[in-house]
């Protein structure tokens, strides 16, 4: 797999991270390298071997269906830039 | 249980300006489990609370809170997806759909795009009595919600409330089986009505409780039926997505349009682009979210905070031992055990609270038609016209159980009945206690009916002579007894003795 500038350009945009045009070829580059490396993974043969999902063999956790947590509107809020009655207030998003 | 026979509805076919067309429909509804706290944390489910005060750590994506699965939630799916007749994966897995937006914190919802918790199941669309359409569910997983922006109140920012943020839905995704907007509209009705049978979902489009996406593609008639032999969708139009709509007159609307608009196109010589589109229920059609397009690369991947989840077969056995009796099993019954028409059997059924009346009201009345009568063209029509639903029914199971009784004994005819009924409905009351009272009681005494009919006829030489003449005429004596008795005589007896008595 080959990352080309494009390819680079629409993975920054996906990740909404600025990228200038001029850095785009260095950013595929390092895509390109990070690939390369993981892909030496490839010549393992895992075949018929179950893909690991845990360290310990560990049952997924659960929790009763109790209200437990909540009613902290002002810490949830404490952390945004701007937020008015008890809503967060960000710039307008209109479909 | 009991399968009644039915046939596939036609397909819908809209005539274009050169040939006509086909549609092929397919759903994604999405339902809020119905449970007190959210899918993987513990805060409240309560719509309508203060913004932002249904909000744990978790669902605002604080740094390091970490996801626990809510294991009732778990248990709702399964629940849904054995009452849709569909297999349940034993193991299935939570994936990171990722998109950016502001009332989705994590920058993710998490979703089970690989490993689904319910796989094939199916749904049976009724459409009128006899007419049925099978659609094939191909399969339900468990999702996360995302919060609410609120952009109207003011010009320039957006508002988000994440109090539903996190709340479980049940994605159940159709096979593109429907084909026609009543069709869709009825899948989601009866959808709608298994869920609440069973107790997951309540139901409740207008708070967005439950909603759906609707996939709409067109075809020339012959090409889906090569589809459904082959499963080979290349034999289909390319289809457009029409995102969250919450109400069946819109989800109609929406399908009628986009169908047009993709004909019309087609027969321009031109090309379906297939793209997500919103419906503007103002202006009564759809228009593309190109906002969306480019966000569609989710990058899914499996959440490393969770662990796949396995369940175990005895839990399943002992959710599926404990199912309700569901719509299409009831129905069946009611026209089996009660002799029911199959119309009668559906309205009865459609809603659980209206069965249960129905059925405490045939128990004890003894008759199972006679109480469907009551219930349906007095007690439904009568709560209509209140606006009131079967809960606030000022007439209880027992009380029209009585009434009905009391026809059935020959105490009174059907239309005193009616008037007892209204007294019941507006004053409450034992209906045999109000008959008696106001000496309504049905006078099925013979020698008090041939006094009564005597005298008619003796008051009234004109009309004998032309009854004698035209027997059809004989209804007016009758007409005049049954006023003469405040309409307590029994009609068959006064029948009987008017046609004796004037020789006919």
């Amino acid at each position: 797999m080959s990352i080309d500038e494009k390819t680079a350009a629409h993975v920054a945009k996906l990740a909404r991270i600025r990228v200038d045009d001029a850095r785009l070829p260095e950013l595929a580059q390092e895509f390109n390298t990070i690939l390369g490396f993981i892909e030496q993974l490839s010549e393992v043969d895992v075949e018929g071997v179950e893909p690991m999902v845990s360290v310990e063999p560990m049952r997924l956790k659960r929790r009763a269906d109790l209200v437990t947590d909540g009613n902290q509107q002002a810490k949830v809020l404490s952390n945004a830039p701007d937020a008015r009655e008890g809503f967060f207030a960000v710039p307008k998003v209109v479909e | 249980m009991l399968d009644l026979t039915f046939e596939a509805p036609k397909p819908k076919v809209i005539a274009g300006a050169k040939h006509d067309w086909e549609l092929v429909i397919g759903m994604e509804v999405h339902a809020q489990v119905a449970s007190k706290a959210k899918l993987f944390s513990g805060a409240s489910t309560q719509f309508g609370a203060e913004p932002n005060s249904n909000v744990a750590f978790v669902d605002a994506a604080m740094p390091g809170m970490l996801p626990v699965i809510n294991e009732f939630c778990v248990e709702q799916a399964v629940r849904t997806g054995l009452g849709l007749k569909a297999k349940i994966n034993l193991r299935s897995a939570f994936d990171r759909k990722n998109y950016f937006y502001p009332d989705l914190p994590q920058g993710y919802q998490i979703s089970q795009l690989y490993h689904p918790l319910v796989g094939e199941g199916e749904v049976l669309v009724d459409m009128e009595p006899g007419i049925a359409r099978r659609v094939r569910i191909e399969r339900i997983h468990m999702e996360q919600d995302a919060g609410k922006s609120i952009h109207d109140m003011d010009p320039a920012m957006s508002f988000v409330d994440l109090n539903r943020t996190g709340v479980a839905l049940m994605e159940i995704v159709s096979r593109p089986d429907i084909r026609g907007p009543e069709e869709a509209a009825a899948y989601v009705a009866k959808l709608r009505q298994i869920l609440r049978y069973l107790g997951t979902c309540d139901g409740n489009m207008q708070n967005g409780n439950l909603r759906a996406d609707v996939n709409v593609s067109v075809c020339r008639p012959g090409a889906y039926e090569k589809y459904m032999e082959t499963q080979d969708f290349s034999h289909l139009g390319t289809r457009c997505e029409i995102k969250n709509m919450n109400s069946m007159r819109f989800i109609q609307a929406a399908i009628d349009y986009e169908a047009r608009r993709q004909i019309g196109i087609l027969e321009a010589g031109g090309e379906i682009v297939q793209e997500t589109r919103l419906y503007d229920p103002d202006k009564g059609e759809t228009r593309s979210m190109r906002s969306k397009e480019e966000a569609h690369d989710y990058r899914y991947f499996p959440d490393p905070d969770l662990l796949p989840l396995e369940i175990e077969q005895a839990w399943v056995d002992d959710i599926a031992a404990n199912l309700p009796e569901l719509p299409d099993a009831k129905k069946a019954r009611f026209v089996t055990e009660f002799g029911l028409s199959e119309y009668d059997a559906s309205v009865l059924t459609a809603d659980l609270a209206n069965a249960a009346y129905f059925e405490a009201v045939a128990a004890e009345a003894g008759d199972g038609k006679m109480a469907a009568n009551w219930v349906i063209n007095e007690l439904f029509g009568r709560l209509k016209k209140d606006d009131r639903g079967i809960e606030d029914s000022p007439v209880a199971p027992g009380q029209l159980a009585a009434l009905v009784g009391l026809i059935k004994k020959g105490d009174i005819s059907g239309k005193i009945a009616k008037d007892v009924f209204e007294i019941v409905y507006t004053e409450g009351g034992d209906p045999a206690k109000i008959v008696e009272e106001k000496g309504l009681k049905q006078v099925t005494d013979t020698g008090a009916i041939e006094a009564a009919v005597d005298e008619v006829i003796a008051a009234n030489p004109a009309q004998v002579e032309k009854a004698q003449a035209n027997p059809k005429l004989a209804g007016w004596f009758v007409g005049q007894v049954m006023k003469a008795t405040g309409g307590k005589a029994n009609p068959k007896a006064v029948n009987e003795i008017v046609t004796a008595k004037l020789g006919l």
